[in-house]
C-alpha cells in the first residue's frame, strides 16, 4: 500500500536502487570520490576508526588515573595546559586519553549494537521478502509495533528492564535498528524477486537460497551499508543519550563520551571545556558518519544523477 | 474515502494490540518476576506476596492479560510508584505542556526549514546548496541535550535574554482551564502572560526544533527539486510562464504535500526528543516524567507513558495519512 | 513563495519584540512593598523536588519538611540556627520526679488556618493519631520518626514509650510515657510531631493511606489540599511539577511573617537552580553545588552555610567478607586520602571527619584513633592480615546530591584509586538513591557503600546510637560491648555523665572500625543579594517568617 511514509522514503532514497548487476560499482566509488561533502565525511570516519584501534598508542596518559586530583578544587578544573592538551576532567584525569579511548568505547557499543540489530533486522527481512505469505505479514505487523514507538522511548524501555551496565545500553540501543533493517532487506528481497533473472533461475530448478545468498543479497549491500553508517551516527548518540540520562555502565571510570558529557553539565559555568569538548567530538564524529552515509546514498540513486 | 479511513483504523488496532502485547510482556520478562521488579532487592517473601495480591500477579497468565487489556482500554495505567499519583491523571495533566513544546519546535522547523530548503533546492550544485546540506546533516548530528545545555548557557546566562526553567514565571498566576498556557492566558486576557509564555517556549523550542529543521530542510529541497524536474514544470516554462507564476501554482503545491506529511512523522521524533529537553529545561510535560520513571523504575509510569506517546504517534501518523490522500486523490486510488 | 516567507519574518520579529518588550513587568511581582522597605513581596524559592505530601507524620525528605515548617508547629522547636529546645505552641513545660509524666502548659488564643480553637484537645487528638497507626501508616516508608522516638503502637506489636495524653484543660496537656527519657523532649522538636487542625484530618481523611508498605500511598486531600496549621504561613495551592504557593497568615499568634507569599518550585538540577537564580527567576534556593559556591559568592550572590550537623562515611557490611577482618577494615581506613577528596570536591567549611558524630555535638571525642592517610601503613596491614582475596563490591548511588555528599560519583572515583592503588580489587556498583540504593544497603547486600546522615535532633542518639545501638542487617556485625555502652549513654539521665559516656563510645567505635567516616559538611543556601532574615539551622528547622526581601 502506497502510503505517505513510503511516497516519503522514496524521496528521502531508502528506495531501493534498480540497477542491473551489483550495486557497488567503480562508478559509484567514482561519484562517491569527486563529491567533496564524501571526502571530508570518509575522512572523518576513517580518523575515527584510527583513533579509537591506535588509542593505547596514541593517548599519553593512562585514561583511568587520577594522579593530578591534587589540582582539582569545588570551583575549578585545569582547562587546556602543555601538559594536557585538553585539561583534566573533574576526576583528575588527562581529558585527551579519555577522550581518545572514548572513541574506542564508542565505536565498539555502535559496532555492537549495528551488528545485533543488523543481523536480526536482516534475517527477518530477507525470510519476510523470500517467502512472502503469512511470514511477510508477521514481519510487517512487528516491524509496525515496533516503529510505533519513537527509537528513543524504544532504547530507554528495554535499558530500564535491563538495568545499568554497558551491555544494556548496547542492547538498547540495537533494538530501533531491527525494523529498520527488517524492513530494508524485505524491500531488497522484494524486488529483486520481481527481476527476470529470479524467475529464469528458479524455473530452470535452481533453488531459492543459493539464489538468495549469491545474488540478491549482494544487491542489497549498497542500500545497507548506507543504512549502517547512518544507524552508526545515531547509535553514538542514542548511546550518549542513555548517558545522559544515567543509564550505562556502573563503573563511571569508563571513558564514555556521552557520560563525560553527563558528569561535565554541573561544571558548565565553572569549567565548560568539560562540556564543549565531548560534545563538539560526538558532533563531528557523528556528523562524518551522516555526511559519508548521505553522500553514498546519493552516490548510489541514479535518479538524482542529473 | 470514507473506507479509506475505516481500512486505516482498523489497521491501527493490531498494531495497538501488538503493542500492549509488547508491554505486557515486558514488566513480566523482567527478571525474577514482576513483583521483585517492582520491589528491587527489598523483596522479602512476604512483601511479593502482598505486591502479587495487590496487583494480580499470582493469577494465570491468561486471566491477567484479559485485566490488563481491560484497563489499557479504559486508560488505567495504575499508581505511579515514586509519585504516589494515578498514572493517567499524571500524563493527561502533563500532555499539554509536551504539546506546546512540539508545537513550538515545529513552528520553528517548518518556519525556518521551508525557506531554507527551498533555497537550496533554487540554487541546486551552488555553495548555497552545499552548505544547507551540510547544515542540515549537522542538525541531526548534534545531540539535543548538548544543543539545550549550550543554548542555555549561552542566551539565557551569559546574554539573559530567555528564562531558562519552566512554562512560566513562578511568580505569574494562571487560571488553568486547558491547561496550554497560550490558550489560557488568551481566555484570561492576559497579555503579559501570554509574552511570558512565549518567551519560555524560545530556548527549548529551538533546541527541540533543530533536528526537525533540518529534516524539513532536506525534504524541502529533494521534493522540490523533484518537482522542479517534472516535465510539466519544464514545458510550463518552455511554454514561456513567468518563473514566479510557475513556482506559485505547480512547485509549490505539488512540492508541499510531502513536506505536510513530515509534519507528522516528525511528532515522533519531537516526542522523544522532548524527553531530553524537558529534563535540561525543568518543563513540566511527559516527557521530564519519562525520565525520571526509568531512573526510579517506576514501571507503571513508563508502560503508561510510552503505551500513550505511542498511541499519539500513530494517531498523528493516521490523520497526515487521511489528510495526504484528501489532498491527494491518486494515494487513494491504490 | 516570497509572501510566505515574509510573513514567517514578520512573525518571528515579532515574537521577538515582543519578547524585548515583555520582560519589563516580568519582575513587578516582587518589589518590595509601599514605604520601600521591608513588608510585603513574594519569594520564589528554587527547591530540589516537589514534597511527597504535606502531613508530618508521614514524611521524612526535606523537601516535604521545609513546607511542613511553614504552615504547622510542634509543642518544642529548636532555637534558630540551633539544636537546643525553645517554646513553640507550648508555653513552658515540666516533669514529674520519675521522668514519665510530662505536664505542657499551652498557648492561648491561638487558632488553626480553618479557625477552630488550638488547645489541649487537639494536642491529644494528634498524638493519638499517631499512636493508632495502623497496616501500612506503621511501616518504615510512613512514620519514620514516631517508630525513632517513640517505638511502638497502640496494638502493642512493639513496645511504645508512648503511654497516653490527657487534656487536663483548654490550655494544659498531660503526655505520659511508660519509661523516663532524656532524649524525648528533643525529639518533639522533629517536625512529624507538628499539631494539625482535627477537623480538617478528620474532614480531609488524613487517615487514609494506602499501597503497600514500600510504595504507600496517600488518598486523603489532607496532605496534598488542606494541610491545616497554626504556623505564620497558609497553604494557597500545589500544582506538582510546576510550583507550590503559600501566604501569609494574618491571624498568626505570633510575630507575623514580613513576606506576603512564597512559592517553591522545583528544579532538580543544582547548576540549573543557579542559572535560574542568576537569571532573577529565583531568589534564592538549597542545596548549592559546591562548583558553584565561589563564583556565586564572587557575583554578589548571598551564601549562606548551615552549621555541620551531618556526616558522611563510608559503610562496611562486616557479614561479607574480607570486611569481617578488622586489619582489613583498618587497612581501609588509611588507604583511603580524605583530605585530599574534601579539598578537591567539598567547598569551604568542610571538614575531615574522625567519628561518627560532628564536633558541634556533645560527647564528640578528640581521643579517637588516627587514621591518616598512610598508603604504607595499609600495605602493611593488609601483608599482615593474610588475607589474600581483596576483592570488594563497592557501592555508590548513581542519581543523587546529598549535603554530605554532593557528587557520589566523584567521591567513588577518588577513594576507588585509592584503594586499588594498595592493591584492593574494587568493583563498581550502582543504583538510582530512591529504587533501589538505599534498599540494597538496609537489606544488607552492599559489601561497602558510600551514605550519611543529617541529624534531625541535638543528641548523640540521633547520629552513634541510630547507627550503632542496636543489631542491623546493612552493618553486619554483633558487638555487644557497643551496643550496650551506647544504650547505657542514652538511658542515663545526668547531662555531664552522658557526655563522657558518648565520649568513651565514640572511641570505642573507632576502634572497632563498622564504617570509615569522612566528612562534616556545611551544606549551603543561596539568595538574591538584599534578602535578609533567613537564618540556617543545623537540623534544617528553617522558617521564611522572618525573610524579608530587604
Amino acid at each position: 500500500m502506497a502510503t505517505v511514509q513510503e511516497h516519503l522514503q522514496s524521496l528521502m532514497g531508502n528506495r531501493v536502487v534498480e540497477t542491473a548487476g551489483s550495486s557497488l560499482t567503480r562508478e559509484t566509488w567514482r561519484r562517491l570520490r569527486a563529491n567533496r561533502i564524501a571526502m571530508v565525511g570518509g575522512a572523518v570516519i576513517v580518523f575515527f576508526v584510527l583513533v579509537a584501534i591506535f588509542a593505547p598508542w596514541l593517548a599519553p596518559y593512562d585514561p583511568r588515573v587520577n594522579t593530578w586530583f591534587d589540582q582539582i578544587r569545588p570551583s575549578s578544573v585545569p582547562g587546556p595546559s602543555r601538559e594536557h592538551w585538553f585539561g583534566l576532567d573533574e576526576s583528575g584525569r588527562d581529558l585527551l586519553s579519555r577522550i581518545i579511548y572514548g572513541a574506542r568505547t564508542s565505536l565498539v557499543i555502535g559496532i555492537v549494537s549495528l551488528a545485533i540489530g543488523a543481523s536480526i533486522g536482516a534475517i527477518f527481512g530477507v525470510l519476510a521478502g523470500a517467502f512472502g505469505g503469512w511470514a511477510d505479514s508477521l514481519v510487517m505487523r512487528v516491524t509496525d509495533v515496533l516503529l510505533s514507538v519513537p527509537s528513543l522511548l524504544l532504547a530507554l524501555s528495554v535499558a530500564a528492564v535491563i538495568g545499568q551496565s554497558q551491555t544494556a545500553v548496547m542492547i538498547a540501543v540495537a533494538v530501533p535498528n531491527i525494523p529498520l533493517f527488517a524492513r530494508l532487506l524485505r524491500s531488497s528481497m522484494m524486488a529483486e524477486r520481481e527481476k527476470d533473472y529470479v524467475g529464469a533461475a528458479v524455473s530452470v530448478g535452481i533453488k531459492r537460497r543459493p539464489l538468495v545468498m549469491s545474488h540478491i543479497l549482494p544487491n542489497s549491500l549498497g542500500p545497507m551499508i548506507v543504512q549502517g553508517t547512518l544507524a552508526l551516527a545515531t547509535a553514538v548518540i542514542d548511546a550518549a543519550a542513555l548517558s545522559f540520562l544515567g543509564l550505562g555502565s556502573a563503573d563511571p571510570g569508563v571513558p564514555e563520551w556521552g557520560r563525560m558529557l553527563a558528569n561535565a553539565q554541573r561544571y558548565l559555568n565553572v569549567a565548560p571545556h568539560l562540556c564543549l569538548i565531548p560534545g563538539f567530538v560526538i558532533f563531528i564524529t557523528v556528523l562524518g558518519f551522516n555526511l559519508f552515509g548521505e553522500s553514498l546514498r546519493e552516490a548510489l540513486d541514479p535518479k538524482l544523477r542529473r | 474515502m470514507f473506507k479509506f479511513i475505516v481500512r486505516r483504523l482498523l489497521l491501527l488496532i493490531p498494531i495497538l494490540l501488538g503493542l500492549s502485547f509488547l508491554l505486557f510482556i515486558w514488566v513480566r520478562a523482567l527478571p525474577g518476576g514482576p513483583a521483585t521488579a517492582l520491589l528491587g532487592e527489598r523483596a522479602t517473601p512476604e512483601r511479593v506476596a502482598q505486591v502479587n495480591a495487590a496487583y494480580g500477579f499470582d493469577k494465570p497468565v491468561l486471566e491477567q492479560y484479559v485485566k490488563y487489556l481491560g484497563r489499557i482500554l479504559r486508560f488505567e495505567f495504575g499508581q505511579s510508584i515514586t509519585l504516589r499519583k494515578d498514572v493517567t491523571d499524571e500524563l493527561l495533566r502533563r500532555f499539554p505542556a509536551t504539546v506546546e513544546l512540539a508545537a513550538a519546535a515545529m513552528v520553528f522547523a517548518v518556519g525556518l526549514g521551508i525557506p531554507l530548503g527551498f533555497a537550496a533546492a533554487k540554487r541546486e550544485r551552488s555553495w548555497v546548496d552545499s552548505t544547507a546540506i551540510v547544515a542540515s546533516l549537522a542538525g541531526v548530528s548534534i545531540p539535543v541535550f548538548f544543543l539545550a545545555q549550550i543554548l542555555k548557557w549561552i542566551f539565557a546566562l551569559k546574554l539573559n535574554w530567555f528564562p531558562t526553567i519552566g512554562r512560566l514565571q513562578p511568580t505569574r498566576e494562571l487560571e488553568h482551564v486547558t491547561n496550554f498556557n497560550l490558550i489560557d492566558s488568551v481566555i484570561a486576557l492576559d497579555w503579559g502572560a501570554w509574552v511570558d509564555t512565549v518567551k519560555h517556549l524560545i530556548l527549548p523550542g529551538i533546541a527541540l526544533g533543530t533536528i526537525p529543521l533540518a529534516i524539513v530542510a532536506r525534504i524541502t529541497r529533494a521534493s522540490v527539486l523533484e518537482v522542479l524536474n517534472e516535465d510539466y514544470v519544464r514545458t510550463a516554462r518552455a511554454k514561456g510562464m513567468s518563473r514566479r507564476i510557475v513556482d506559485r501554482r505547480h512547485v509549490l503545491r505539488n512540492a508541499l504535500l510531502p513536506i505536510v506529511t513530515v509534519v507528522g512523522l516528525q511528532t515522533g521524533l519531537l516526542l522523544s526528543g522532548a524527553v531530553l529537553t524537558e529534563t535540561v529545561f525543568a518543563w513540566g510535560g511527559i516527557g521530564q516524567l519519562l525520565s525520571g520513571a526509568v531512573l526510579d523504575k517506576d514501571y507503571p509510569v513508563i508502560q503508561g507513558g510510552v503505551m500513550f506517546l505511542a498511541v499519539v504517534f500513530v494517531l498523528v501518523n493516521l490523520i497526515v495519512d487521511v489528510l495526504y490522500a484528501v489532498i491527494d486523490p491518486r494515494i487513494r486510488v491504490r | 513563495m516570497r509572501q510566505r516567507k515574509k510573513l514567517v519574518a514578520l512573525a518571528l520579529v515579532s515574537a521577538l519584540a515582543l519578547a524585548a518588550c515583555g520582560s519589563d513587568d516580568s519582575n513587578s511581582d516582587t518589589t518590595s512593598g509601599p514605604g520601600g522597605g521591608k513588608a510585603g513581596g513574594t519569594l520564589v524559592f528554587g527547591t530540589s523536588s516537589d514534597p511527597v505530601v504535606l502531613d508530618g507524620a508521614y514524611v521524612s525528605d526535606g523537601e516535604s519538611l521545609r513546607v511542613i515548617d511553614q504552615l504547622f508547629e510542634t509543642l518544642v522547636t529548636t532555637v534558630p540556627g540551633g539544636t537546643e529546645i525553645e517554646s513553640s505552641l507550648a508555653k513552658s513545660w515540666s516533669a514529674s520526679d520519675d521522668g514519665t509524666v510530662w505536664t505542657f502548659d499551652l498557648q492561648t488564643g491561638v487558632k488553626f488556618h480553618d479557625d477552630t480553637d488550638f488547645n489541649a484537645a487537639a494536642v491529644c487528638f494528634n498524638f493519638d493519631r499517631w499512636y493508632n497507626f495502623t497496616g501500612v501508616a506503621q511501616s518504615a516508608a510512613v512514620s519514620y520518626y514516631w517508630s525513632t522516638v517513640f517505638g511502638g503502637f497502640s496494638d502493642g506489636a512493639t513496645p511504645s514509650l508512648y503511654s497516653k495524653c490527657e487534656a487536663k484543660d483548654d490550655a494544659t496537656a498531660i503526655i505520659t510515657l511508660t519509661a523516663p527519657s532524656a532524649a524525648f523532649l528533643s525529639g518533639l522538636a522533629v517536625s512529624a510531631f507538628v499539631i494539625a487542625s482535627p477537623d480538617a484530618l478528620t474532614k480531609y481523611e488524613a487517615d487514609k493511606v494506602g499501597g503497600t508498605d514500600d510504595a504507600p500511598t496517600f488518598d486523603g486531600t489532607f496532605g496534598t489540599e488542606h494541610p491545616v496549621g497554626t504556623g505564620p504561613f497558609k497553604f494557597d495551592s500545589w500544582t506538582p511539577g510546576d510550583k507550590l504557593t503559600i501566604v501569609r497568615n494574618d491571624s498568626y499568634w505570633g510575630t507575623k511573617a514580613i513576606l506576603d507569599k512564597v512559592i517553591f518550585k522545583p528544579i532538580a538540577d543544582g547548576p540549573a537552580r543557579r542559572t535560574a537564580l542568576e537569571t532573577g527567576e529565583i531568589q534564592g534556593y538549597d542545596l548549592v553545588d559546591p562548583a558553584d559556591v565561589a563564583a556565586l559568592a564572587d557575583g554578589g550572590y548571598q551564601i549562606l552555610n548551615r552549621p555541620a550537623f551531618n556526616v558522611g562515611y563510608v559503610g562496611f557490611n562486616q557479614a561479607k567478607p574480607p570486611l569481617d577482618n578488622p586489619m582489613i577494615r583498618q587497612a581501609i581506613a588509611f588507604a583511603l586520602n580524605r583530605q585530599a577528596l574534601v579539598t578537591a570536591k567539598y567547598p569551604e567549611g568542610a571538614e575531615v571527619a574522625t567519628q561518627f558524630q560532628p564536633p558541634e555535638l556533645f560527647g564528640w571525642s578528640a581521643d579517637v584513633p588516627d587514621y591518616s592517610y598512610d598508603p604504607e601503613k595499609a600495605k602493611a596491614l593488609i601483608a599482615e592480615s593474610g588475607v589474600t582475596d581483596l576483592t570488594i563490591e563497592f557501592y555508590y548511588p548513581s542519581d543523587v546530591s546529598r549535603p554530605y555528599m554532593p557528587d557520589p560519583t566523584a567521591n567513588f572515583e577518588a577513594f576507588k584509586a585509592d584503594l586499588e592503588a594498595v592493591g584492593f580489587t574494587i568493583v563498581p556498583k550502582t543504583a538510582p538513591w530512591r529504587s533501589g540504593y538505599l534498599d540494597d544497603v538496609d537489606a544488607g547486600n552492599a559489601q561497602m557503600y558510600l551514605l550519611g546522615w543529617t541529624g534531625d535532633y541535638g543528641d548523640p542518639d540521633n547520629f552513634v546510637g541510630t547507627f550503632f545501638r542496636t543489631p542491623q542487617v546493612a552493618w553486619g556485625f554483633d558487638n555487644q560491648e557497643i551496643f550496650d555502652a551506647l544504650t547505657k549513654a542514652r538511658d542515663t539521665a545526668d547531662a555531664a555523665e552522658r557526655t563522657k559516656l558518648y565520649e568513651a563510645a565514640n572511641k570505642l567505635i573507632m576502634e572497632f572500625l563498622p564504617g570509615v567516616p569522612y566528612v562534616h559538611t556545611q551544606p549551603s543556601l543561596a539568595f538574591a543579594p538584599g534578602i535578609t532574615g533567613y537564618t540556617p539551622s543545623p537540623v534544617s528547622l528553617e522558617s521564611f517568617a522572618t525573610v524579608s526581601l530587604g
